[in-house]
């Protein structure tokens, strides 16, 4: 649909719809397309279902309609042996890490490696090293999750997603509740990580100024649709209401501020019967 | 108006019931599919032990001071009883036929599903909560393998272990208060115990009840846990849940069983 690589895209959304009920669909007929070795960004109010299509590009929701092909394969069609042998080849960042609290820091990031891969320890522990030197945590192995500030437990969430060298990285909300440095951290390693595993990076986001800075390309998303793409640039001119809206944080626009309700005056019952 | 009454309250009745029946099912295929899925848990059986730490090991000390206590009031109670009769000398086997057929299961399993089943499910219900659960299986782990069956099976494991020590201590209980502080005679205490118990009449039906209790506590607990809201109310109402199912579950299959046990008549 766009971008330039030739490659086939890593992830193809055609004709999509998806509804926890059939009379309220959550997508509609979403096509999308994301090109191998991008960063891209799906944007959008929250409740637009930008977390919902998250789900079903990794598998844990089927489409109604129209289908997700990710790697190649059709996720909706997949049985649970080709989904988790598909998720292997994925990573994915959780809103606020979701790290185990049972477990270090160091073992949190070897999880994934002991539970898929036989290795020896002493193999086992320099992949863990080097992964938490890429997030700049290597000191904080032996720490407990709950010793963790937000961004520390997002970067070593990130180390942990990282951990099987993954093609694609799926990030849900990475910068909510995240102070300015521990941002930029975020910002920087998501490229980096990116580039230097040569993987494709999905981020859903409603912080729209902060991830404009970041990814190459962007899906906008309103009530269940794709309404607007286009690289950073063209968003930032973009003429659309609800693009020009969103980006400017204002409060006045096609979004109304109201959420629908009956008449002010028939609320306080000063209307007359 | 009178109709439409009744008909609102066969409603709200049908629908309840169909609710409880629809949970029973899918309670029941999780646990069928939680022992299909068991063999992580049991190849890599230190994930299993480590939860026979949490939910055993831990659960020791209520166990015995309170085998300990009970002990100690059979024996007040009965003594009491027996000496009207005459017989004070078979306190030991009061002590003992009490527990280990019944106390000991029955008051083990209430507190164990106290103390290690509202845990089980309150660590299981945060777990999803908070998207460790899903975090899993976005890994290619599947979670019901990894973290409920490690659960269960170290449950169902710890259980019977605790009802013993618990009928043990109780019998300790009983000997300190009995024989120690009412001088009851030690030799008809532990003699008339000895050809009164039978192992496999009285020992091993009280630990297939303890089994029992160990399964439906640990499979409610991991169960609630499992399919807890995963919100803060959502959690505790399931660890509550998880109190009062396993409680009356405990009690209800201890009259079965008691009564397909002990009514044989081939004991007396």
């Amino acid at each position: 649909m766009q971008q330039s690589p030739a490659a086939q895209p890593i992830v193809e959304i055609r004709k999509l719809s998806f509804g926890y009920e059939r009379s309220r669909p959550v997508l509609r007929d979403i096509n999308l397309d994301i090109a191998r070795g991008s960063v891209v960004g799906i944007m959008g109010q929250s409740g637009c279902g930008k977390t919902t299509l998250l789900r079903v590009i990794m598998g844990a929701l089927r489409p109604s309609a129209g289908e997700a092909r990710v790697l190649g394969r059709a996720t909706g069609k997949l049985d649970a042996e080709g989904l988790y042998a598909m998720r292997r080849k994925m990573g994915m960042l959780f809103q606020f890490g979701a790290l185990f609290t049972d477990m270090s820091v160091y073992e949190n990031v070897a999880f994934p490696l002991r539970e898929h891969a036989a290795l020896p320890d002493e193999l086992l522990n320099d992949l863990v090293m080097m992964k938490l030197q890429a997030v700049g945590l290597r000191g904080a192995a032996h720490l407990a999750p709950t010793e963790l500030s937000g961004g520390m437990a997002r970067r070593v969430a990130l180390a942990r997603s990282t951990a099987l060298d993954p093609q694609l990285i799926l990030y849900d909300e990475p910068f909510t509740g995240l102070d300015p440095i521990s941002f930029g951290v975020i910002v920087r390693l998501i490229r980096e990580l990116n580039d230097s595993l040569g993987a494709t990076s999905v981020i859903v986001t409603h912080d729209v100024q902060e991830a404009l800075g970041v990814v190459d390309y962007v899906y906008f998303m309103a009530a269940g649709r794709v309404i607007a793409q286009g690289r950073p640039d063209e968003i930032r001119r973009s003429h659309e209401p609800f693009v020009r809206q969103f980006v400017n944080g204002s409060s006045e626009g096609p979004v109304p501020f109201h959420y629908p309700a009956p008449q002010y005056d028939v609320d306080l019952e000063l209307a007359t019967h | 108006m009178r109709v439409a009454d009744v008909r609102a309250r066969l409603e709200r009745l049908g629908s309840g019931v169909t609710f409880h029946v629809l949970r029973l099912g899918f309670a029941s295929r999780f646990l069928a599919y939680l022992v299909v899925h068991s063999g992580t848990a049991l190849k890599r059986f230190r994930l299993t032990t480590a939860e026979i730490y949490f939910a055993g090991v831990l659960s020791l000390i209520i166990i015995l001071v309170s085998g300990m206590f009970v002990g100690m009031v059979l024996a007040l109670q009965g003594y009491e009883t027996l000496q009207r009769f005459g017989a004070s000398e078979s306190l030991g086997v009061l002590v003992a036929l009490s527990l280990v057929r019944e106390l000991g299961p029955v008051v083990a399993g209430l507190l164990f599903a106290s103390r290690a089943g509202s845990a089980i499910t309150a660590e299981i219900g945060l777990m999803k909560a908070t998207e460790q659960l899903s975090a899993m299986e976005m890994m290619a782990v599947d979670p019901i393998a990894r973290v409920v069956a490690p659960r269960f099976w170290g449950g169902v494991i710890s259980m019977p272990l605790l009802a013993v020590l618990f009928s043990a201590m109780g019998i300790f209980g009983g000997y300190v208060v009995g024989v120690q502080l009412i001088g009851v005679d030690a030799g008809a205490f532990w003699s008339q115990m000895q050809a009164a118990v039978d192992l496999r009449n009285d020992i091993l039906n009280g630990v297939i009840k303890s089994v029992v209790f160990g399964i439906a506590v640990t499979w409610i607990a991991v169960f609630e846990g499992y399919d807890a809201p995963p919100t803060a109310e959502g959690v505790s109402r399931a660890t509550t849940r998880t109190v009062v199912t396993s409680s009356l579950a405990i009690l209800f299959l201890d009259f079965i069983l008691t009564a397909l046990m002990f009514t044989g008549g081939n004991n007396q």
